[in-house]
């Protein structure tokens, strides 16, 4: 056995258990945290299903950047809506047999890498030409960028140019779970690509990359507008009752 | 003294995204508070020697605390998309003033001593060192926020600057660095009851003098009623409504609606006022200390429901946090929701037919209408999301003839803060006051070049008092900006014998028209 497929398989567990073990420290720590005054952004659902419906479209549609600005609106969607796909798409290499819903997505998959690579570029720009936006930048977001988009680019190579040997690729991947390990193709671009995508899993809990859980935790837009019906006291609020008159 | 030059921005025919020019705003800084008012609410009087490891602890304990501060300072991503939403950004150009630049100053702090990547690479990931210069970008920029919450509606998150403006503000506290207007205002409710240090003696003569103002105006005695027990309302209402124009005649307004509905009401001098400057300066301990007195107040007088009269951070107060600071309120009438706005309680006589109005009685004016902030983004009227839009709204139409919406991007949920809000109404902030105020007059503008629009009115005690200052910057009147209330008392059709009162204000009447006989 190789010693790449030997760092490879090492790596992935690695970063596999800090993404893990990390993002649900933080998932933890948010939702314990409390929130002690209600603070939702009016208008506000009434209602708990009002929210979940609120929330999705924050998800789905990406309701208050929509408002906010077309553009990064556009850019932020393409390159997220894209990435879900791709990364819907790559089950196929962890899952045997295949899903079919996943053998559905094949073609979208792998056309999904152009929109994403579109929206990573315009978003770049924005960053770089924006006045506002390059104010607000630190390196760190122009890497992040940079990041993604090299893994992009990278991929889209394996799929649209210098095809890797997927057969290989997908017996290394299933080994890592049963923790039988069968060597790793060692295609340089598939090198750089494995290798970016494990920086990406270990830097995920400790950036910003944080929004994906927690836009979940935000409470002026998963909090249902009901203050006057409902009392609502978080635990050290509640200890200071004891000072109240009447 | 703050009272130095500056340019009143110049109105445009169209909103443009300015240009950033740095440090522009860096000078704009409110008094420091006196140590003796810092240490009645609980503060180190100055800058305590050990204030690094101070603040930096309670941020933790603020993270610690608040689930909005912890998500996020997290979880901003840097898409900009806030970043032309703030009128102060608007008004000043200053960089910092964009809402995530704001949040940043913060941020970068809150990196480097709670994460890994802020304590691994602070260089790589903009976080930085606690320093003297810090402190002192907090102090003027996050008193640049009057935490309206409009950068929070446009954030793909929430990311609602105004939690971190209190937190911060918090923070400064902590230290020994307050700032004056605001802590000077707190002390004094806590002592007397209203943030003008009003006296109950003085307030009652106030209200005696409206009572003979009304009444010789009129014909009719309406009254203003102070610490009567028994009366079914408690009105509670800001301070300004006593004294400053154009609030009081909002006050009279509300008198007259209470008057022909045949309310029984009475004002209180415990709880003499509805601001509660607590939430600008993040203290939830010195807000729910101002909001007890009146809960105190209701349970002294006896009184079934609980009215706030026109505020905006008031109501955000009264509306979403009443219920947490000083609720149950269960010993209150269960038919009416607690506290109700004075705009629900005129609305629904309206829609009962109680009341007699004459909206020719406001021809004189054509009428637009101020959103205020934390009316539109921080709380609500009614029993459907946007009342807090359509009710005053529709109150206005019943009692004017003549009225048009300013541009749709400056009301409802995207409206623009008058300039003064979240405790920043103080002179020494003045051209801060002034250049805030910019987007509110070019939607104003454009409404009175396009429709001859005369008058706005506005429902918030810091609205009316902040349009009032910087109206004639812009070439306004100081007068052109109206209460709510004040059109509907402008309305009001009072006839003498259509008298219907409580029975305890009957016999006093009584007695009252036996002298006048
Ligand atoms: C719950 C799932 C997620 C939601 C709702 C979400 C939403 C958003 C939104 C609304 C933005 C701002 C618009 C933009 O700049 O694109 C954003 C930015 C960003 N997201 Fe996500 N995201 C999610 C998951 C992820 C994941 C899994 C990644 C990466 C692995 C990611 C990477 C990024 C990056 C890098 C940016 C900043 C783009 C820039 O620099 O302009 N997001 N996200
Ligand atoms: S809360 Fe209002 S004043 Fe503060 S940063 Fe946001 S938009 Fe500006
Ligand atoms: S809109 Fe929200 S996520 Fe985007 S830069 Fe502003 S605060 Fe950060």
């Amino acid at each position: 056995m190789s010693v790449i497929t030997i760092v490879f398989a090492v790596l992935f567990y690695v970063a596999t258990a800090i993404l893990l073990v990390f993002t649900a420290h933080k998932i933890w720590q948010y939702a314990k945290t409390p929130a002690p005054l209600k603070i939702p952004t009016t208008p506000a659902p009434t209602t708990r299903s009002g929210v979940v419906f609120r929330m999705i479209k924050e998800l789905t549609i990406f309701e208050s950047l929509f408002k906010a600005n077309k553009w990064t609106w556009l850019f932020g969607w393409m390159f997220h809506f894209g990435l879900l796909l791709v990364l819907l798409r790559h089950l196929r290499y962890f899952t045997d047999p295949v899903w079919g819903w996943v053998v559905f997505l094949q073609p979208f998959g792998k056309y999904a890498a152009f929109m994403m690579l579109a929206g990573l570029a315009g978003l770049w720009a924005r960053r770089i030409f924006v006045d506002r936006v390059r104010y607000i930048s630190a390196p760190s977001d122009h890497l992040m960028l940079l990041l993604l988009i090299a893994i992009g680019v990278t991929g889209a190579l394996m799929t649209f140019v210098e095809h890797t040997d997927i057969v290989a690729l997908k017996a290394f991947f299933l080994g890592l779970f049963v923790f039988n390990w069968s060597a790793l193709p060692a295609d340089p671009i598939l090198i750089v690509h494995l290798s970016l995508v494990i920086l990406l899993m270990i830097i995920f809990p400790f950036s910003k990359l944080l929004h994906a859980p927690g836009v979940f935790f935000s409470p002026t837009r998963n909090q249902v507008d009901n203050p006057r019906e409902r009392r609502h006291v978080a635990n050290w609020a509640a200890r200071l009752e004891s000072t109240k008159t009447g | 003294m703050a009272a130095a030059e500056f340019e009143t921005p110049k109105i445009r025919e169209y909103p443009i995204i300015p240009r950033l020019q740095e440090g522009v705003m860096a000078h704009s800084k409110p008094f420091v508070a006196k140590p003796d008012f810092q240490e009645k609410l609980g503060y180190p009087g100055e800058l305590v020697d050990n204030w690094k490891e101070v603040a930096i602890e309670k941020m933790g304990e603020l993270t610690g605390k608040y689930r909005s501060l912890q998500v996020f300072l997290d979880s901003c991503v840097k898409c900009g998309a806030c970043t032309d939403k703030c009128h102060y950004y608007l008004g000043t150009t200053d960089p910092k003033n964009m809402p995530v630049a704001r949040q940043d100053l913060f941020r970068k702090v809150y990196r480097r001593y709670y994460t890994l990547s802020g304590k691994l690479f602070p260089k790589l990931v903009g976080a930085e060192d606690l320093t003297e210069e810090v402190l002192d970008d907090w102090y003027s920029y996050f008193h640049q926020c009057s935490q309206c919450r409009r950068c929070s509606v446009y954030c793909p998150y929430g990311i609602d600057t105004a939690e971190i403006s209190m937190a911060a503000r918090e923070v400064m506290d902590a230290v020994g660095k307050g700032q004056k207007y605001c802590n000077e205002i707190i002390g004094k409710v806590h002592v007397i009851g209203n943030n003008l240090g009003l006296p109950e003696p003085a307030l009652a003569d106030t209200l005696e003098g409206l009572e003979e103002d009304v009444e010789e105006e009129t014909g009719v005695q309406v009254r203003f009623p102070l610490d009567e027990k028994g009366a079914e309302v408690l009105l509670v209402t800001p301070s300004a409504d006593f004294f400053a124009e154009p609030h009081i005649d909002g006050l009279i307004g509300y008198a007259k609606v209470f008057h022909q509905a045949g309310i029984s009401w009475t004002l209180s001098s415990y709880a003499s006022e509805a601001a509660n400057f607590g939430m600008f300066i993040g203290s939830y301990e010195n807000m729910q200390k101002l909001a007890l007195r009146i809960r105190q107040a209701a349970l002294d007088l006896g009184v079934k429901r609980i009215v706030f009269g026109e505020c905006g951070h008031a109501w955000r107060v009264a509306y979403s946090f009443l219920n947490t600071l000083a609720g149950p309120f269960d010993f209150l009438d269960p038919d009416y929701p607690v506290p109700q706005h004075i705009c629900e309680v005129t609305h629904s006589l309206i829609q009962q037919g109680k009341l007699t109005l004459d909206p020719s009685q406001n021809d004189d004016m054509v009428l637009t209408y101020h959103d205020s902030c934390n009316v539109a983004r921080a709380s609500r009227m009614g029993d459907r999301p946007g009342g807090q839009f359509e009710i005053p709204r529709e109150v206005i139409r019943s009692v004017c003839n003549h009225y048009v919406d300013m541009p749709s991007y400056s009301i409802g949920e995207g409206t623009y803060c008058c300039g003064g809000g979240g405790g920043l109404l103080t002179d020494d902030l003045i051209e801060l006051r002034v250049k805030g105020a910019l987007p509110r007059m070019e939607a104003l503008k454009n409404v009175v070049d396009d429709y001859g629009v005369t008058h706005m009115a506005a429902m918030c005690a810091i609205c009316k008092s902040q349009f009032s200052k910087v109206f004639p910057y812009y070439d306004f009147q100081m007068d052109q900006v109206v209460s709510v209330h004040q059109l509907v008392g402008n309305a009001i059709v009072l006839q003498p014998e259509e008298e219907n009162r409580s029975e305890a204000d009957q016999s006093e009447e009584a007695q009252d028209q036996a002298e006048a006989a």
